[in-house]
């Protein structure tokens, strides 16, 4: 298991280490997140696929893997890097080390590398393409490799990892023994009240799939709502002869711009039926209104990150993931910004209210993260419901000076 | 929303002096707050009675009281000042609980004083575990099984339901203080008879047991809009059952899963709203049980916290100061980072390395107290450490304790198979100060992680990670020496986090050999900074720590630079008047135009405030650690001398390995520590000293005491602080010492000097530059007699028995000492007068506990003319004011923690037990002392019974005592002899029985709360056993005590004071008759 592993960057930069994992090679976007905590949950996001994931937090593997923390039922990063990797756990919940659980997928993890001077080149130089290998090969050769990675800009990674076929969604919100709300009070969350109000008519949302995380679907399901999930390729004609109360866009990986397909399949629903967007969603829904999006530096990648609600000035601690972001004056007069990033001031968050739409950029399903939030699901089901209700007090978008990209 | 306009004047209450559970991190938050608070334009009163403190500085609040914590005391401040509002959550549970008087006693409405940061209803929700309990029940956070009883009674019936072992938690107390884990009826109702009687409401919190559970922290802040967020996860290291002050905790936690700390943090959010802290920081503490996940939370404070502080330096998010402006009416999104300057402190802190905190214990000095960690806290002190790995933090953090022992394993164990494996498993299965000794002892014996697990309850994930280490170690003791150890292992063992002393020890070389050939290897440490955000943004604040790794981010710059070596740990003898010190250096030196360069490892303190100095490292202050920062620096030079003994003792390596020592040379200093060359010197200037001499077997000892006369002062050459000193009156007694504490050996002498009764001691502090010009700074008479440790006796400022002659004396030896050891800084010596004849106990060439006081006492900074006479500046150029008579008279009073350790007596002697110290500040000296009692929690009675029992010695002066204590109207109580002694000069006493005699006896009278005051002198170990139990119970009862005649006397002037009329309240500004509220000229 220590056997030598080298990441080796575009630009030259190698950082040599331990593997862990599998013992194998992967190319990749090189990224990196900040949470401390629920690295199964990251590794399951498919909207990693493509990418290799840095930890800044260093202390990886502690708690090992479980069948529960995971978002699409196999590890969907290209690979791992770390500071400290432990391979005995410590957690009533671990079924297996995260060295096994990557090994079987195939998946290489790289240890004991000053992951902080790697933090620091992705911030000063932006995120770079990258190969994790356990090889021996020369480092030129790596190099070499690195330089070959496809680079993010302008590819479709959605189309291909979506659902080949339309399917039902029914399954709650998990909890983990322990967790479980009667016995100890998951607190003050309003979704449960949501779903009692509306047990008697389901709602039902047809949610486009283009790399979701299971736990929004079950925050829906959660909310009241019946989950048809369709592939992204799925006609928007069809959709609505599926007779949905309301349209979900999820996240996933890639290049917003690059899937041309979907933004036309919004633009077609727009307006006939209330629509909810996350990450990449969200994204995709303000190209359909005719926004821009752009390639951040190195983007927001943490569980962290200040959000404020323009329209009640109240900020939330969120969960978040993504490359690239919204053009805010590409927005201007198509729809309002609802939501920015305290830190750089980019768009989190836009509405086209007489549309019935709206979008976040950040992930308020969480896990790993914050659930402040969740209630943003309850939002949605409020949008839907027959009697319709507003999104924002139109006007509420107060921009920061001037949006620095991530 | 912005600052509130309503708010002009804030009245903010300290902590008081340093007791277990209350340390230095309350001068860090209050000074922090302060600051913010005037940044913000927002006239500043401070109340705090503890002079070794930053937050008093004369000029940092607008005005500063250096008065009791008492109601008395904070309303004729807010008569005085009419403040609009308190801010209570800066002070501990001290101010909380003032806080809470004065708004119960309605003397804040009655003045238009409003609360801010917590409100009177929230601190009650918190605070009272029964309104705290139905609070949780309401938003469904769970809690242990528990219930509050207000009565023994009702406590036992409780308990049948819950069973043993139970917690018992009394209600408003520091650091759990009368709290305890019963694990049988016996031990369950002495517990909880302590505890109502610790308990200021008189009520406590019987708990289930969940003992062995995890056990977390959160650290919350919210504001006005109802922003929250989380600041910093801490997970303890020991688990439930030691108090997380006495617990090594780790941060952030290692072994949550996300789902599960979520469910942490939302159960926090919820907690810090319901209870309804509508602005600044809370501590939230959860246990998890680590079978099921099960979780309870165990409190909340409402309020900044040891904790706070320790989340502040392990994340580098300053909680006080941000917690000061919400209270203004600031929300989060509107203040920023600090640190990374233009992102919001709107956000959750995330750390890319690992913190370990580590507690400081004293157990030694308090012989026969049960060192069992239990629920209520005893260390003294903290040290934390920063790696890239938890095994990298926790050994740094481990030497940073700077205790002797460096190996990583136990002193040898009993011999024997069986015996062997009972003291390890008994090592581990108690919690005790000294388990992580037994941790590695364990694994080096071949114990395994699970083993140690089952005997520990600590999680395996970190004893794993230990196991690893002392494998790793191992394996390079079984080298055949430096010469196999490869570069790579090498690397390893120091990415461990293991200090080059032990390996050196495991390879058989010295320190510097090993250190040499680590840095001609090229393996040095790099140097990252503590940043908030894991570098997701640019840090531009210098906090830094070492790490073995690629890439070092922090550069020396090419600027004049001062290193200042901090003191480390507070421990007693060695407190937070030496961190006000290195504070003070680093604010006169930044001042004077140097970049100033701060080396400590105590989170609590504010020399780790990351703007205090312009670079802080964050490092253990050892050898090595303070090498790798010099070399890489190249300073001027380093300053030793106001660290206390820590630095000293690092002063001649230091120069040795080229590192220049400024101010006085470490030839001097070792000339002032080492006995013989010292009285070579006095000999020679004709300067007495106690006449002594060293032993080093029996024999010997006893020649030296028959010639210098007994009674005579023993200790051994090796201990500091007093240790093991003792007062010898024969020589059966000399033997008797012998065999039971000094060992005597060729290498380890015995010190003799003849004991100097009935004198009076006095401390001196001067400052001298390097042309030999002197300042005396002040002149300290004690109150007790010599005999009881400066440390631990009264002082008075100025003198108040001596005569102006020696005085004058005093002074002139004093300088002529400094002129000879070439002193340049600061100097304190000790000296004894005995029937006028001036003799000199000891030189200290540095810093003493004093300086604070004196500086406070007499607005001369004697820290800052220090540090800026060691870089080369003279007294002259200086141009100091001229010595002053003040109106006012300053007294020190020292606190002690007696009650925290059951069994000690309380009795004063030659080793300082003390953790920390008052100031009373008045016109006359009789009304400086009352302050300083009520000041030190000694509430001096009106009226009542009063307790005599003296000495024969001190009989004839009786007398006098008696008639005035009954002329001011008390009733005297005292047993058959002083009853009769008294009678004979008719004044009436009741007599009372000893204890030896039978109930009802004057214990029982104490326990019956019938006696406000005791005055019991006694010498000779029988006399000093029998009345054991009497001051035991007075200290228990809380019942002012006083033991030596001189502090009797004092206390007698003091209640005839009080009795002629109430005392004023000055403030600190009015008595230096300075200017006050002067803008902060950069911090100083
Ligand atoms: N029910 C319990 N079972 C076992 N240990 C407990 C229990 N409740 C508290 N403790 C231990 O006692 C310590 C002190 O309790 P706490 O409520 O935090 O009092 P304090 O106000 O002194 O901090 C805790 O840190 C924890 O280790
Ligand atoms: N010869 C002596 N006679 C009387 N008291 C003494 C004598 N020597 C020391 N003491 C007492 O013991 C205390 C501690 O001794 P000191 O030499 O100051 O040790 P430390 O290094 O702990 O300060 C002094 O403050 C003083 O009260
Ligand atoms: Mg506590
Ligand atoms: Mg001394």
């Amino acid at each position: 298991m220590s056997k030598r592993c080298v990441l080796a960057l575009e630009d030259g930069q190698l950082f040599e280490g331990h593997s862990f994992g599998a013992a194998a090679e992967a190319g990749g976007e090189v990224v990196f997140h900040t949470s401390p905590f629920g690295y199964q949950e990251i590794l399951t996001d498919p909207s990693y696929v493509g990418q290799i994931v840095t930890m800044a937090a260093t202390q990886m593997g502690n708690v090992g893997t479980n069948g529960l923390d995971d978002e699409s039922g196999r590890p969907r990063i290209a690979g791992m890097v770390v500071r400290e990797y432990s391979e005995r756990a410590s957690s009533w919940r671990s079924q297996g080390s995260l060295h096994e659980w990557l090994n079987a997928a195939g998946v290489p993890g790289l240890h004991g590398v000053d992951t902080r001077k790697l933090v620091r080149h992705l911030r000063t130089h932006g995120s770079k393409r990258g190969v994790l290998s356990t090889e021996s090969v020369s480092a030129a050769a790596l190099i070499e490799r690195a330089r070959a990675v496809p680079d993010m800009e302008g590819q479709d990674l959605a189309t291909p990892i979506s659902t080949r076929t339309p399917y039902e969604f029914t399954r709650p919100l998990r909890h983990f023994e322990g967790s479980d709300p009667a016995r100890h009070g998951v607190i003050g969350s309003p979704i449960g009240s949501a779903r009692k109000s509306l047990e008697a008519a389901p709602l039902h949302v047809v949610a486009y799939d283009y790399g979701l995380k299971a736990t929004m679907l079950e925050l829906l399901v959660d909310a009241g709502c019946r989950v048809t999930v369709v592939p992204a390729g799925f006609p928007a004609e069809q959709v609505l002869a599926l007779r949905p109360d309301g349209v979900f866009l999820t996240n996933g990986p890639g290049d917003p711009a690059a899937v041309a397909h979907a933004q036309e399949r919004i633009r077609t629903l727009l307006g006939k039926v209330p629509l909810f967007g996350i990450c990449l969603g969200h994204q995709l829904l303000a190209l359909a209104l005719g926004g821009r999006t752009f390639k951040m530096k190195f983007g927001h990648r943490g569980a962290n990150h200040p959000v404020q609600d323009l329209a009640t000035g109240k900020v939330e601690i969120t969960s978040q993931n993504h490359g690239f972001a919204v053009d805010a004056d590409s927005l201007a007069g198509k729809a309002v910004v609802t939501h920015l990033n305290l830190n750089d001031g980019t768009v989190e968050g836009l509405a086209a209210p007489e549309l019935q739409a709206f979008s976040v950029q950040y992930h308020p399903e969480s896990s790993p993260g914050p659930h402040d939030a969740r209630h943003l699901f309850a939002r949605f089901v409020r949008l839907m419901r027959p009697e319709g209700g507003q999104i924002v007090p139109v006007g509420a978008a107060r921009l920061l000076a001037n949006p620095r990209p991530g | 929303m912005p600052k509130r306009p309503d708010i002009k004047k804030v009245f903010l209450i300290g902590s008081g002096p340093i007791v277990i559970g209350q340390a230095s991190e309350f001068d860090y938050s209050g000074t922090q707050a302060v600051k913010a608070l005037r940044d913000e334009g927002v006239e500043v009163v401070l109340l705090n009675c503890n002079p070794a403190t930053v937050m008093t500085d004369p000029d940092l609040a607008h005005r500063t009281y250096i008065e009791p914590i008492t109601v008395e005391a904070a309303e004729k401040i807010i008569i005085a000042e009419r403040p609009d509002s308190l801010l209570p959550t800066m002070g501990g549970q001290t101010a909380l609980n003032l806080a809470k008087a004065l708004a119960e006693q309605g003397i804040l409405a009655k003045h238009n004083v409003r609360l801010i940061g917590a409100s009177l209803d929230a601190i009650n929700k918190a605070e009272d575990r029964q309104l705290f309990k139905t609070a949780m029940e309401k938003i469904g956070v769970p809690m242990a099984r528990s219930f509050t009883a207000g009565s023994l009674e009702a406590a036992l019936a409780g308990v049948e339901e819950i069973g043993f072992p139970a917690i018992i938690r009394p209600s408003f107390t520091l650091g759990g203080t009368g709290g305890g884990i019963a694990r049988t009826r016996e031990e369950f109702i002495e517990i909880c008879t302590r505890g109502l009687h610790a308990s200021p409401t008189a009520t406590l919190l019987v708990e289930e047991s969940l003992l062995g559970w995890k056990e977390y922290e959160l650290e919350v802040i919210r504001d006005t809009a109802d922003n929250a967020i989380i600041v910093c996860s801490i997970e303890n290291f020991d688990p439930m059952g030691v108090h997380t002050g006495d617990s090594i905790t780790v941060a952030p936690a290692q072994t949550l899963t996300d789902r599960e700390y979520q469910r942490l943090r939302e159960a926090s959010l919820a907690i810090i709203r319901e209870i309804g802290v509508e602005t600044g920081g809370s501590n939230i503490q959860f246990a998890v049980n680590p079978q099921d996940g099960r979780y309870v939370v165990i409190e909340m404070n409402p309020r900044v916290s040891r904790s706070s502080a320790l989340a502040s330096k392990a994340t580098g998010y300053p909680i006080a100061k941000i917690a000061a402006k919400l209270a203004l009416g600031f929300t989060l999104d509107e203040l920023k980072n600090d640190i990374t300057r233009d992102t919001t402190a709107c956000f959750e802190p995330v750390i890319d390395y690992v913190v370990v905190k580590w507690p400081r214990f004293n157990f030694e000095k308090f012989p026969g107290a049960d060192p069992r960690l239990t629920t209520s806290m005893r260390s003294v002190g903290e040290v934390m450490a920063i790696g890239r790995s938890f095994q990298e933090a926790y050994f740094k953090a481990q030497r940073s304790l700077e205790l002797d022992r460096l190996q990583l394993w136990t002193p040898p164990l009993a011999e024997g198979l069986v015996l062997r494996r009972k003291a390890l498993e008994d090592g581990l299965r108690v919690p005790q100060a000294d388990r992580p000794w037994y941790i590695s002892q364990a694994f080096l014996e071949g114990m395994s992680v699970e083993e140690v697990a089952a005997l520990t309850q600590i999680d395996p994930w970190f004893l794993v990670r230990i196991a690893e280490v002392v494998a790793q170690a191992t394996a390079l003791g079984k080298l055949g020496g430096l010469e196999q150890l490869s570069d790579a292992q090498l690397r390893d063992a120091k990415r461990s986090g293991l200090a080059d002393s032990q390996l050196a020890a495991l390879l058989n070389v010295t320190e510097e050999v090993f250190r040499t050939d680590r840095q001609r290897r090229g393996i040095r440490p790099v140097f990252k900074r503590v940043d908030t955000c894991a570098a997701e943004f640019e840090a531009f604040t210098p906090y830094l720590y070492s790490t073995y790794e690629e890439e070092d981010e922090a550069p020396p710059t090419d600027r004049q630079k001062v290193l200042i070596l901090g003191s480390g740990p507070v421990r007693i003898g060695q407190g937070v008047e030496f961190d006000y010190c290195c504070v003070h250096a680093a604010f006169a030196l930044r001042e004077a135009g140097y970049e100033t360069l701060m080396i400590n490892c105590n989170p609590e303190t504010v020399s780790t405030d990351y703007d205090t100095s312009d670079r802080l490292y964050f490092e253990p202050l050892t050898l090595e650690d303070v090498l790798e920062v010099a070399q890489r620096e190249k300073p001027l030079g380093a300053i030793v001398q106001l660290g206390g003994q820590t630095p000293l003792k690092l002063s001649r390596a230091l120069e040795a390995a080229g590192v220049p020592i400024l101010g006085t040379s470490p030839d001097a200093i070792d000339l002032a520590e080492d006995r013989e060359r010292f009285s070579a010197l006095l000999t020679g200037l004709g300067v007495r000293q106690p006449e002594n001499g060293s032993a080093r077997t029996l024999e010997e000892a006893k020649e030296i005491a028959l010639r210098v006369g007994y009674p005579v002062m023993v200790r051994p050459s090796y201990v500091l602080g007093g240790r093991a000193m003792a007062v010898v009156h024969d020589e059966e007694g000399l033997a008797r010492y012998l065999r039971e504490v000094g060992r005597v050996s060729q290498e380890h002498p015995l010190l003799v000097d003849r004991f100097l009764s009935n004198a009076v001691e006095v401390d001196v502090d001067l400052v001298a530059d390097r042309t030999g010009a002197v300042r005396i700074g002040g002149v300290l008479e004690h109150v007790e007699e010599a005999g009881v440790h400066s440390g631990d006796a009264a002082c008075t400022l100025p003198p108040y028995s001596l005569g102006a002659l020696v005085i004058e004396e005093m002074k002139a030896q004093a300088i002529s000492l400094a002129r000879k050891l070439n002193v340049v800084g600061l100097m304190n010596i000790q000296f004894a007068v005995q029937d006028g004849q001036v003799y000199v106990l000891e030189v200290n060439p540095r810093a003493s506990r004093t300086v604070p006081f004196t500086s406070k006492a007499t607005g001369v900074r004697l820290a800052q003319v220090a540090a800026l006479l060691m870089v080369g500046k003279t007294l002259e150029e200086l141009a100091l004011p001229s010595e002053r008579v003040f109106q006012n008279i300053a007294v020190k009073e020292s606190v002690f923690p007696f009650a925290k350790f059951n069994v000690s007596d309380v009795l004063l002697g030659p080793e300082m037990r003390s953790t920390g110290e008052v100031m009373g500040l008045a016109g006359d000296l009789a009304g400086a002392f009352a302050k300083s009692q009520a000041a030190a929690g000694m509430a001096l009675p009106a009226s009542g019974t009063v307790f005599v029992s003296v000495r024969d010695s001190d009989k004839a002066a009786l007398a006098p005592i008696a008639q005035r204590l009954v002329a001011m109207g008390f009733q005297l109580v005292a047993t058959a002899g002083t009853q009769a002694y008294l009678g004979k000069q008719g004044i009436d006493c009741a007599p009372v029985r000893k204890v030896l005699e039978g109930s009802p006896h004057i214990v029982d009278l104490i326990a019956a709360r019938k006696v406000a005051l005791v005055i019991n002198t006694t010498e000779g170990l029988q006399a000093i056993k029998d009345s054991y139990s009497l001051r035991r119970e007075t200290l228990l009862r809380g019942v002012p005590y006083y033991t030596t005649l001189r502090a009797t006397l004092m206390v007698i002037a003091a209640l005839e004071r009080t009795h002629r009329s109430e005392l004023e309240v000055v403030s600190l500004q009015q008595h230096l008759a300075v200017q006050s509220g002067l803008p902060l000229t950069k911090e100083v």
